[in-house]
């Protein structure tokens, strides 16, 4: 681990102050630190901000704002989004174990980076997110991991995060703050498609610090699930991931929010799958076409060709579970 | 006995034919365990309770301290730094910037390194135990893909693995074979394992295979395993003048002792390596270049060196187990007999280490066939040495042969546990030797029936909403082992007694199972027995591997415990209750000697030593040479039963349900044979569903060197796993015991395959069984 | 502010790149708390902060300055065994060891989260009051604590022994 000087910021604007001057935010330590400790991220200075925001609270309209330094586990515990966003409280609880959980951030968790193996292994390998320009060795190499939606030539890699799955399918909106002032973001446009450019992950500009996720009203977001397909029952990344909150009306399909992780550089809302199904007739045909339709410019790799059928399968399953349409 | 002297040398390693038929033909009674040890008729015993760990209070209260939990005073910190390339030179190695940072205090590398000889490599003489036999730091070549190229020492760990970043290594890279293809095209070698060729062909077997009335004919192939025990390998060394002292994570610490007198010019006695605890080991915790790398740089700075080896350390300079592609061919008449059994194929190896997973083993000995063709043929790839994992052989072994007759019984419509015991030997089917013990079918029917194996219904019909069910079995099996070098020291006082051994416990149960035996023996309580192991000046050169143990720990306190009873039957004299008695007429019985069958002929040992006046009484002894092995055909045997859970919309496979049953000879513990039992099957599950060392062909690099990439079992991939066990003694087996360390990851992934079968249809030959090979 | 170990208070690192674990292992020789993969992987260096389980092994030890640590030393006093610690034994949880402080301090903290009422990924109803401490919540909330023994058996057993609530191992019977 490369020297670095360490401060707690006890306010938003001395974080930010110490983010002016070079400082890197800190949440739960379980992704940044390890990336320290293998050599791929080389911070000067890091500024503990996960005493700054710990509340989840109601918000007037009707949502609820959660502070970036909530961490997973209170997240996942809290009764308003266990009863109003079954979906997130899944999520959150299909990741990492209930130690990571216990330490891990909502803003953390937001900029985790991915786990394409070359982009860890800093000495041995290529990668044009550590280096740009210097090649992907993941592509012709072990990429069973990675994407199959919007990738690049350059990179391949895949956005690991569960709990962002379930952001993207519940119009969660990023308040961020810098020295210029404050700005929202949708949670779908926070992550980036690696382009020609995979080494910046996110659109954040440099110092700008995410102080809180707020989840609007949806009252289709109670009727909502999680489901995560992986290699092993617990305790690992998902090879495919479908957020999904589905509401139906007389049989027909009056709205709908989906989303997948592990197939792209970002959580990915799908959102031609949901054009499709709105004002349809919620059938397992309806739901495999927009599967279909979703996963169609989907391009494999040597690996990962299986997740294209795995996450048509899974998607369409998902929803009739959640729409009572017998599989 | 000419013949046993002589068959000693055929068993090191050096052995004729010749020689293993006499000892063969001799007569029992000239074998070690010709006479059945006396404890397998003492059935009230410790021997068999379900004794509770001796040293599990101090493990669950953290105070077991293993390799890395010894502070020395003024010790440094080590961290090391690894080739990126499979094969070439270090064209330029700039150590200034590592120099210059806080806290170093120096940096080795091949200019700098102290001149040793390469390590002795593993069984090229008896107590050689090197990983590999390559130059250690001593000149600028590299030989694979994450050998170590330099070594940082420093104050702390964390300057240490700093200042190791702060290295600049360039290379100027040779061609490397790293592909199976291309050194498959290069040219293959045959196989030998313990000085034997992995090769033998009785009959025709292709010609029987072509005229078979029923017959499968399949390839398999198993990738590349670790071991991936929760301690990482970690040695804290200190030099004394030339006196080395390691503490170390060892499997073999006498061996250690010897192997690193060796590359340092120094006698074994000279080095002490202890290690009482260790956080598992499975094959891999023997000599790698880090101890050697260690006690190198501890003499070059003159201070204590602490190296753990970092999770991707690990991954670069222990090897694990090695790929290999298996080809099954079993021919039957229309009863279902073998007229022909093939089993050959191909297996990945260093230049510079000598095991190529032997996977025929398992066919040598298991079925009865009138033709057979085993072979295992090499083909040499610069990578990291390969190395002993838990059944080497075996463990992949079994997962091509036994789908292999599970695709035969479906093919014949015939139940596959019919199949198996329609095909089971007389005699050994590659030697032709007696079995010393053979409870196959009682392990099968018992086993089956505890299961419900009745119920099974046919492929693809049982269905529980999503999930697919099915249910499968197969054969364990893992040979019995005993290696020359046994030695232990009795030591009798009063009050109790001393076992020393340089045996270990890594959490097989060693110090708990021997305290048992020992107490047993001895006629004294578990409390009065003391068991001393993991200490190289201990008598001894007992290796813990080969689940041999058990067999090899018991016949070196069986001997040492016959010169005891002699010695003390001498002391005791004319005035004993004892007195004219022989060693053969006497046992251990509540606290003294008493004439078997007539308790009331007893004297105590405080009795005995008072009146001589000694305060104690140390004896050691040797066993005898392991003929037994050869004289028998000595083999553990298990049926694994499965039940599994396909999910039909994303191929996910759970394992539901497992029963192991077993034929082990006598369980010395069953509490602790169980979780030996159970932890090989949960390997197995790991090996079956999950498990690949990810090497990427295109530069020999191990690209999955971290516990989050490579995915062993949690514990929700774990069910409740039976074991059960026919406990019916082996009589040729000191106590009646074969191993139980190994057998449990045998046969585990034919059953879980078998069972996937049973539940989709769907045939799985290539391991892991992902969900991608389900959809 | 010292950070509290065991009930002691302890200064902190003047290097901010010890790790909690570290500082623990290699200051205070408090070595009960294990280094399996220093990666946040495998659990083994699990301990409990303000009552709730972490990898000490990820978390950098100055950013938990005013909090207090109980590692497996800690749990119970001098000679004495934790309840836990006994079923362990009992059940044989455990063969090499290496693993087993971080087990004991994972399942110590996962009890109390199921006293709390938190759910896991393998709980049926979210917004259910209380939660049955049934084998697959063990199973589950357990599975950030690798072993690789194979103990996993005796270790839910163990834990159901210590745990399990009459209620619990009604529906354990009726799984």
């Amino acid at each position: 681990m490369t020297p670095f000087s360490f401060n707690r910021a006890t306010d938003q604007s001395e974080a930010l102050q110490l983010a002016e001057r070079g400082g890197r935010y800190l949440g739960g330590g379980t992704n940044l630190v390890d990336l320290m400790r293998e050599t791929v991220e080389h911070p000067a200075a890091l500024v503990d901000v996960t005493g700054l925001s710990r509340d989840i609270a109601e918000t007037p309209d009707g949502g609820v704002m959660i502070g970036a330094g909530v961490t997973n586990s209170a997240l996942a515990a809290h009764p308003t989004i266990r009863a109003r966003y079954p979906v997130l409280a899944r999520a959150i609880l299909a990741g990492a174990s209930a130690q990571i959980r216990n330490m891990a951030t909502v803003g953390g968790n937001l900029l985790q980076r991915t786990r394409c193996t070359y982009f860890y292994d800093v000495e041995g390998s290529r990668c044009n997110k550590r280096r740009p320009g210097e090649g992907c060795d993941a592509r012709g190499g072990f990429n069973r991991i990675h994407a199959i939606l919007g990738a690049s030539d350059a990179c391949v890699a895949t956005h690991p995060s569960d709990m962002c799955v379930a952001l993207a399918a519940l119009d969660a909106v990023v308040h961020l703050s810098s020295a210029s002032g404050t700005r929202t973001l949708p949670l779908t446009e926070l992550h980036r498609l690696p382009g020609d450019q995979p080494q910046i992950d996110t659109v954040l500009h440099p110092g700008e610090l995410i102080t809180a996720v707020e989840l609007p009203a949806a009252s289709i977001a109670a009727h909502s699930t999680y489901r995560k397909v992986r290699d092993r029952a617990s305790y690992a990344f998902a090879l495919v991931s479908v957020a999904a909150a589905i509401a139906v009306e007389d049989g027909r399909v009056s709205d709908v929010r989906l989303a997948l992780g592990g197939v792209a550089h970002k959580p990915w809302r799908a959102s031609r799958a949901e054009e499709m199904l709105r004002g349809k007739a919620a059938s397992l045909d309806a739901f495999r076409a927009a599967a279909e339709a979703e996963l169609a410019d989907a391009v494999p790799l040597n690996d990962n060709g299986f997740k294209i059928e795995l996450a048509k399968r899974t998607m369409t399953a998902v929803l009739a579970e959640l729409a009572g349409v017998d599989a | 006995m000419k013949v046993v002297e002589d068959a000693k040398q055929a068993v090191q390693g050096a052995a004729s034919a010749v020689m293993a038929k006499a000892v063969q033909m001799a007569p029992d009674s000239w074998m070690p365990g010709g006479k059945p040890d006396p404890l397998i008729r003492a059935q009230h015993g410790h021997v068999g309770r379900p004794v509770s760990r001796v040293d599990g209070p101090v493990k669950v209260r953290g105070a077991a301290p293993y390799a890395a939990e010894f502070p020395l005073d003024g010790m440094l910190y080590a961290s090391l730094v690894f080739s990126t390339i499979a094969k070439g030179k270090i064209s330029a190695l700039d150590t200034t910037a590592a120099e210059a940072a806080p806290g170093v205090a120096l940096v080795m590398s091949y200019r700098n390194a102290p001149r040793m000889k390469p390590m002795p490599l593993f069984m090229t003489s008896e107590k050689a135990c090197g990983g590999n036999d390559l130059p250690v730091m001593q000149d600028a070549k590299v030989y694979w893909n994450g050998e170590p190229v330099a070594l940082v020492l420093a104050e702390t760990q964390e300057q240490a693995d700093h200042a190791a970043a702060l290295v600049h290594v360039a290379y100027d890279e040779e061609h490397s074979v790293t592909a199976l293809a291309e050194a498959k095209a290069k040219g293959v070698e045959p196989g030998q394992f313990m000085g034997q060729p992995l090769k033998f062909e009785n009959g025709s077997a292709e010609e029987a295979l072509a005229h078979a009335a029923h017959k499968v004919d399949q390839y398999y192939t198993t990738p590349r395993h670790s071991h991936n025990a929760i301690e990482l390998h970690a040695v804290t060394v200190a030099w004394d003048g030339d006196h080395l002292r390691v503490h170390d994570a060892s499997q073999m610490v006498a061996h250690t002792a010897w192997s690193l007198g060796h590359v340092f010019g120094i006698d074994e006695d000279q080095v002490h390596v202890t290690s009482p605890f260790v956080g598992g080991g499975f094959g891999g915790k023997g000599l790698w270049q880090h101890q050697v790398l260690a006690a190198a740089a501890s003499k070059l700075a003159g201070r204590p060196v602490r190296l753990m080896l970092s999770r991707e350390g690990v991954y670069r300079i222990v090897g694990g187990r090695t790929i290999t592609e298996q080809r099954v061919a079993l021919g039957a008449d229309a009863d279902g007999r073998f007229d022909a059994l093939i089993h050959t194929g191909t297996t990945a190896m260093s230049h510079h280490n000598v095991l190529p997973e032997p996977f025929i083993l398992p066919a040598r000995s298991a079925y009865a066939t009138k033709t057979m063709k085993l072979d295992v043929e090499v083909a040499y790839l610069d990578m990291v040495a390969n190395t002993f994992m838990r059944a080497p052989g075996e463990a992949v072994g079994t997962f091509a042969l036994e789908s292999a007759i599970d695709e035969l019984a479906l093919d014949m419509g015939l139940d596959p546990i019919e199949l198996r015991l329609r095909n089971e030997p007389d005699k050994d089917p590659t030697t032709g030797a007696p079995f010393s013990s053979r409870e196959v079918e009682k392990a099968f029917r018992d086993g089956a029936e505890r299961f419900g194996w009745s119920k099974r219904q046919a492929p693809g019909t049982r269905r529980e909403g999503e999930w697919l069910i099915g249910t499968g079995v197969a054969t364990a099996t893992y040979p019995y082992y005993r290696m020359p070098g046994g030695a232990a020291r009795i030591t009798l006082r009063a009050d109790g007694a001393t076992i020393d051994i340089a045996a270990h416990d890594m959490g097989m149960g060693t110090a708990t199972a021997q305290t048992q035996v020992a107490a047993d023996r001895l006629g004294l309580t578990m409390e009065q027995v003391a068991f001393n192991y993991g200490d190289s000046t201990l008598p001894g050169t007992v290796m813990a591997g080969g689940s041999q143990q058990t067999a090899a720990i018991g016949a070196s306190v069986m001997a040492a415990h016959r010169t005891l009873v002699t010695e003390l039957l001498k002391l005791a004299g004319n005035d004993s209750p004892l007195a004219g008695l022989d060693a053969d007429a006497v046992t251990g019985v509540n606290g003294g000697l008493a004439k078997i069958d007539d308790s009331s002929a007893h004297e105590s040992y405080a009795s005995i030593l008072s009146r001589a006046q000694r305060d104690e009484l140390m004896v050691e002894a040797e066993p005898p040479s392991p003929l037994e092995t050869m004289h028998w055909s000595m083999h553990s045997h298990g049926a694994m039963f499965c039940e599994v859970r396909v999910n039909a919309v994303t191929g996910e496979l759970r394992v539901s349900r497992f029963l192991g049953s077993f034929d082990c000879g006598r369980i010395l513990n069953p509490k602790t044979a169980a979780s030996q039992f159970r932890g090989g099957i949960i390997m197995g599950l790991g090996l079956a569903l999950m498990e690949e060392t990810q090497y990427d062909e295109r530069k020999g690099r191990i690209m999955n060197p971290s516990l989050a990439e490579y995915h062993v079992p949690v514990h929700m991939d774990v069910p409740e796993i039976e074991v059960m066990w026919t406990d019916v003694p082996d009589p040729h087996a000191p106590m009646g015991a074969r191993g139980v360390g190994e057998i449990g990851i045998t046969g585990v992934a034919a059953a879980v395959a078998n069972a996937v079968f049973n539940a989709t249809g769907k045939r799985v030959r290539d391991l892991p069984i992902t969900l991608d090979k389900l959809l | 502010m010292p950070i509290t170990v065991n009930g002691s208070p302890v200064p902190l690192p003047s290097d901010p790149r010890v790790s909690l674990l570290d500082l623990l292992r290699e200051e205070l020789h408090l070595t009960g708390t294990k280094k399996g993969c220093n990666q946040g992987a495998c659990g083994a260096c699990t301990v409990l902060v303000d009552g709730e389980r972490i990898i000490s092994c990820l978390a950098l030890a100055v950013q938990y300055d005013g909090r207090a640590i109980t590692t497996i030393e800690g749990l119970a006093d001098a000679d004495a065994l934790h309840p836990l610690q006994a079923a362990f034994i009992e059940h044989d949880g455990f063969q090499c060891g290496y693993c087993t402080p971080g087990q004991i301090c994972s399942a110590v903290a996962m009890a109390d989260e199921i006293a709390r009422g938190l759910p896991s990924h393998v709980t049926g109803a979210l917004d259910a009051g209380t939660i049955a401490l049934t084998r697959d919540e063990v199973r589950e909330r357990m599975s950030g604590n690798l072993c690789r023994c194979g103990a996993h058996n005796g270790i839910v057993d163990a834990i159901l022994e210590v745990y399990g609530t009459s209620e619990a191992k009604v529906l354990e019977a009726a799984e």
